[in-house]
């Protein structure tokens, strides 16, 4: 893997983190049980989808072969989605939810901040947009978690469980491949230590006042990085994919 | 072929009187995102998206061809650029009055990291101007505002939430 490709791997990456869990939140949109939930919801689903195109675009100009933000969207197959595990998760309830967005925005939050130093101009100048959407995600994610989590019997124990089924999906955030070995050395890259340490601390903190309890690292699932997906991706991407696949080419 | 008497400042001028298609009442002038006018053989204007996702990008990036054809010029192009990213600090003066006369609270100014985290702030009704007030929703009908209600005057408004 040279720089070139290393450069392209972590764009496309981000680009799939980002639309994966962008299209997972639209699945629920119009079905969330009150109406300031449902426009959140959609909000974000919307930052993120932003956010996957400006990074698809990039990692199109990057290959040079003419494939733009639809093409990565719609014409690729499962294997070659890198998205964490994490992210393609079922929406489950609303607390399962809720606890994923947590989870994966304290560490998007530190990535961006970190990417917005980072060598590659774009990368930087995306990251440097995203950031200030994330915060605002995290900050009412973080308060409905503190809600549940600190509110009756019944929503704490559903939602101590969605910790627990999730935290297995954590560890791949913090795994180093090869793109992020080369992307951290050659474009000074974010250090993925230096963000667990702290997302630990940052989730420790969400969690005490939540009066939840953090899980102990045990076995972590692995593979999203890769191209190895859980079951759930499959379903996702064959009805986001769908329409592109039953008409190709259709526009409007 | 652009003629060459046209003035970067007149090009701004006609760019005032391009409205945002979800706050009608703010132009693109007011809410920050021209962030420059070349011109030479064509016109290019440099605009910037507010949301990563906001719909409005689109129709905004059409406006601002429309607008230049509309006084003549045939050779415009947009140039999206990223950097530095829009924050509410962007929108003018003249815009956050404007906001106000029309019913939405303006962005507070931008705080800290930490502040935007973890804060919550005291709005002004743009009506009653008490900061008596109360969020109702973290959202609403755009991605840019949040619904609240006045304690005093007891009037529902939305305010453009800061970022």
């Amino acid at each position: 893997m040279n720089d070139k490709q290393a450069l392209l791997a972590y764009v496309s990456r981000l680009g799939d983190n980002a639309l994966i869990l962008g299209q997972r939140m639209v699945e629920v949109v119009a079905g969330y049980p009150e109406l300031e939930e449902e426009l959140a919801n959609a909000n974000f689903a919307l930052d993120y989808i932003g956010q996957a195109r400006m990074f698809y675009a990039y990692a199109g100009e990057l290959e040079g072969k003419g494939r733009g933000e639809d093409d990565f969207a719609y014409l690729r197959e499962e294997n070659e989605f890198r998205n964490f595990l994490l992210i393609e998760q079922a929406n489950g309830h609303f607390g399962d939810s809720i606890t994923k967005l947590v989870l994966f925005d304290a560490f998007y939050l530190l990535l961006l901040e970190a990417l917005t130093q980072c060598g590659d101009l774009r990368i930087a100048e995306i990251a440097a947009r995203a950031e200030k959407e994330i915060r605002y995600h995290l900050r009412h994610n973080t308060q409905w978690l503190i809600r549940l989590g600190d509110g009756t019997d019944e929503s704490h124990e559903r939602v101590q469980a969605s910790i627990d089924n999730l935290w297995q999906y954590t560890g791949e955030m913090f795994a180093v491949d090869e793109t992020d070995e080369r992307f951290a050395n050659s474009f000074n890259g974010p250090d993925l230590d230096a963000i667990r340490t702290e997302w630990q601390a940052n989730i420790k903190a969400i969690l005490d006042e939540a009066t939840l309890r953090m899980p102990e690292d045990a076995w972590m699932a692995s593979g999203g990085k890769q191209g190895r997906h859980t079951e759930q991706l499959g379903y996702l991407i064959a009805e986001m994919q769908y329409l592109q696949r039953t008409y190709p080419g259709a526009n409007w | 072929m652009v003629a060459t008497t046209i003035s970067r400042e007149q090009i701004l001028d006609w760019l005032s009187d391009v409205a945002d298609p979800e706050i009608p009442v703010l132009s693109i002038m007011d809410l920050g995102i021209v962030r420059g006018v070349t011109i030479n053989d064509e016109v290019v204007v440099d605009v910037t998206p507010t949301y990563s996702g906001c719909p409005a990008t689109e129709v905004i990036e059409k406006s601002v061809i429309e607008a230049l054809h509309d006084h003549g010029i045939e050779n415009a192009r947009l140039n999206r650029v990223l950097s530095p990213p829009w924050t509410t600090d962007w929108i003018s003066a003249e815009g956050r009055e404007k906001l106000r006369e029309y019913g939405i609270a303006p962005p507070a100014a931008g705080g800290t990291k930490r502040e935007l985290l973890y804060a919550s702030r005291s709005i002004a009704c743009p009506r009653c101007a008490s900061t008596e007030t109360e969020v109702v929703s973290e959202f609403g009908s755009t991605a840019c505002k949040a619904s609240y209600k006045c304690n005093d005057c007891l009037e529902p408004f939305e305010y453009f939430k800061c970022i």
